[in-house]
């Protein structure tokens, strides 16, 4: 009974103290870390290999290789497609920054318990509905060809702000899930300590509540990110000369499809690295988390023992 | 608006609970409470787990409403309606079992978020302030520090400061040292002791007997939601009145907590 996971379990215990076995094993450890590798890398070779000779050997690869793989049009077409990709990078930062804001009030409107506010939780609860229902696309045209056709004085007929206001709308109604998870997830003694010492709601929400939430919702607002970067293309549909335009231009020009492996290639270079970013940040978000507490489903009333107690 | 009761200055109670019940759902956790407490009173609650010792607390603090009775706390209902609950707040400092520290906030920060963002106090000011009560407290190179770095012991008396900063009338304690390591029990009842010393009124649940024996000037023995005895600590840990008192005293001399 004793020697039950005792120091002096008779496998390889007594061994290990032995210098010669201890090197021995180090060895082997790294014989099969290399063998893994060299699998990896073989299999790897092997399927890439397979899917290109697939590809090449197909009886249409000239034709593809024609419309989609011409040096001279790529290279020819990548100034004017970079810089029109700085129109997706403007809508993607005015959007973000509004978003951000928007997304933010509506959490807050929905995590709120006070009686008198319940038509603001209904409007943004069915806001929020809404916009997660509808397609994004949907939300695009009728908001750009929309508003414009009602011929009001003083509306814009530049397609610029109608696509960052519904690119807005779209955004905000899913970054402000991922706020209001923030706040459910900080538990309810964090507001009534706050409430006690006689902050009112909305401090204990602004210093304490909120800065520990959003810090811990950063990683799934970067993944957001990543979903509005690529869907700032989606606005050229309502004649935004942006990247994805501007490369259908080219092609109309040139009758090539290369443009859009251009426009392609912009997004991984600028995309994959937000993309590593946001994995990484989570990995340490959950190193971090194994020793948190108190991060349950019922914190989802994070508010509502400290608004109790009010009039 | 309402005609103002101006208190007079002597022999108003520093608290004042009335016939206060409290019921969640179909649980009646509190059931006609009666407490007085005097200025520079402590008073130690003592009582069974679920006996509604933090559930009293808590209603002193208006962290959680009541259903029935009044509190009042230096002559003024606390419990009226349209009562301003965050200015009364300010006078009751309570300090919980699990610390409740803001983890994002350095130890002079989560000192002084009050005195600045409530009392309205310059920040400089009130650093200087937190820095004297943390000085006194033995945790003044802990003041740029975040909670997670400091141990419980430090943890829970940066809580009480934290309380302090706030100059409250009343301090309730909620079984301040229960959440701790042995010896890190000490470094926190001496600093109860300290604030007992220096006339602080307090109200503290307590699960150590010896230090409510100590500290105490009256003991309350609180039963499924009723004050069921209440005396100097000489007389309810010597010769307790009530049988379940007595039956209460001895699981717990059985536990050797006494
Ligand atoms: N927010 C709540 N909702 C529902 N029931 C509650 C709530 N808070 C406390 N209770 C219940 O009320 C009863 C009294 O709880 P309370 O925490 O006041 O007891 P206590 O005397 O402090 O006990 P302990 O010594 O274990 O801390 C318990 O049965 C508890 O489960
Ligand atoms: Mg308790």
């Amino acid at each position: 009974m004793t020697a039950l996971g005792g120091p002096d379990r008779p496998d390889r215990g007594g061994l290990a103290g032995l210098p010669g076995s201890r090197a021995r094993r180090r060895r082997e450890e790294r014989a099969s870390a290399l063998r893994s590798t060299l699998v990896a890398l073989v299999s790897t070779v092997v399927v890439f290999g397979a899917i290109a000779f697939v590809a090449v050997s197909s009886p249409g690869w000239s034709a593809v290789q024609a419309s989609f793989l011409d040096g001279s049009i790529f290279a020819s077409s990548l100034p004017d497609i970079a810089s029109a990709f700085l129109v997706n990078i403007e809508l993607f930062l005015v959007s973000e920054a509004l978003i951000l804001v928007l997304a933010l009030l509506l959490a807050v409107a929905r995590s709120s318990t006070a009686p008198v506010l319940f038509p603001v939780r209904l409007m943004a609860t069915i806001y929020v509905d809404v916009f997660r229902a509808l397609p994004g696309v949907l939300v695009i045209y009728i908001l750009g060809f929309g508003i414009p056709g009602l011929n009001l004085p003083g509306v814009p007929t530049d397609p610029f702000p109608y696509a960052v206001f519904a690119l807005t709308l779209i955004y905000s109604a899913y970054v402000s899930e991922v706020y209001r998870a923030g706040i459910a997830s900080v538990h309810p003694s964090q507001a009534a300590a706050a409430r006690s010492l006689g902050l009112t709601q909305a401090q204990a929400l602004r210093h304490v509540v909120l800065p520990q939430a959003i810090r811990r919702v950063v990683p799934p607002l970067l993944n957001d990110f990543i979903g509005l970067q690529k869907d700032t293309v989606l606005v050229s549909y309502i004649g935004v000369v942006e990247i994805f335009r501007q490369s259908q231009i080219i092609e109309a020009a040139n009758f090539n499809f290369t443009p859009y492996l251009a426009v392609a290639l912009v997004f991984l270079v600028v995309t994959i690295p937000l993309a590593r970013l946001t994995d990484w940040l989570i990995a340490r978000e959950a190193r971090r988390g194994l020793g948190g507490s108190g991060r349950s489903a019922q914190a989802a009333n994070a508010l509502s023992r400290g608004g109790q107690a009010a009039p | 608006m309402t005609t103002a009761v101006p208190a007079p200055p002597t022999a108003m109670p520093a608290l004042r609970v009335e016939g206060v019940s409290k019921s969640f759902g179909a649980l009646e956790v509190l059931r006609g409470i009666d407490l007085e407490v005097a200025e520079h009173e402590v008073i130690a609650l003592i009582g069974a787990s679920g006996s509604g010792k933090s559930t009293l607390l808590r209603c002193i603090n208006l962290l959680e409403p009541v259903d029935e009775g009044r509190i009042l706390i230096g002559g003024e209902e606390i419990t009226a309606r349209r009562v301003n609950v965050d200015r009364i707040r300010r006078r009751v400092g309570i300090v919980f079992q699990s610390f409740n520290l803001f983890p994002h906030m350095r130890v002079i920060d989560n000192v002084t978020l009050a005195p600045r963002h409530v009392a309205k106090r310059p920040k400089a000011e009130a650093e200087a302030d937190a820095m004297r009560l943390l000085e006194r407290f033995g945790l003044a190179d802990k003041a740029s520090q975040l909670p997670d770095r400091l141990s419980g012991g430090q943890q829970q008396r940066v809580a009480i400061v934290r309380a302090l900063a706030m100059q409250p009338d009343l301090l309730l304690l909620d079984e301040v040292t229960s959440a701790l390591d042995p010896e890190l029990v000490a470094e926190v009842l001496s600093v109860i002791r300290e604030l007992a010393a220096g006339g602080m009124t307090m109200l503290l649940a307590t699960h150590e007997m010896g230090f409510a024996r100590d500290i105490a000037s009256r003991v309350c023995f609180l039963d499924a939601g009723r004050i069921l005895e209440q005396g100097p600590p000489a007389q309810i840990f010597a010769e307790p009145r009530e049988a379940r008192t007595r039956q209460f005293l001895n699981r717990i001399i059985e536990a050797g907590r006494l």
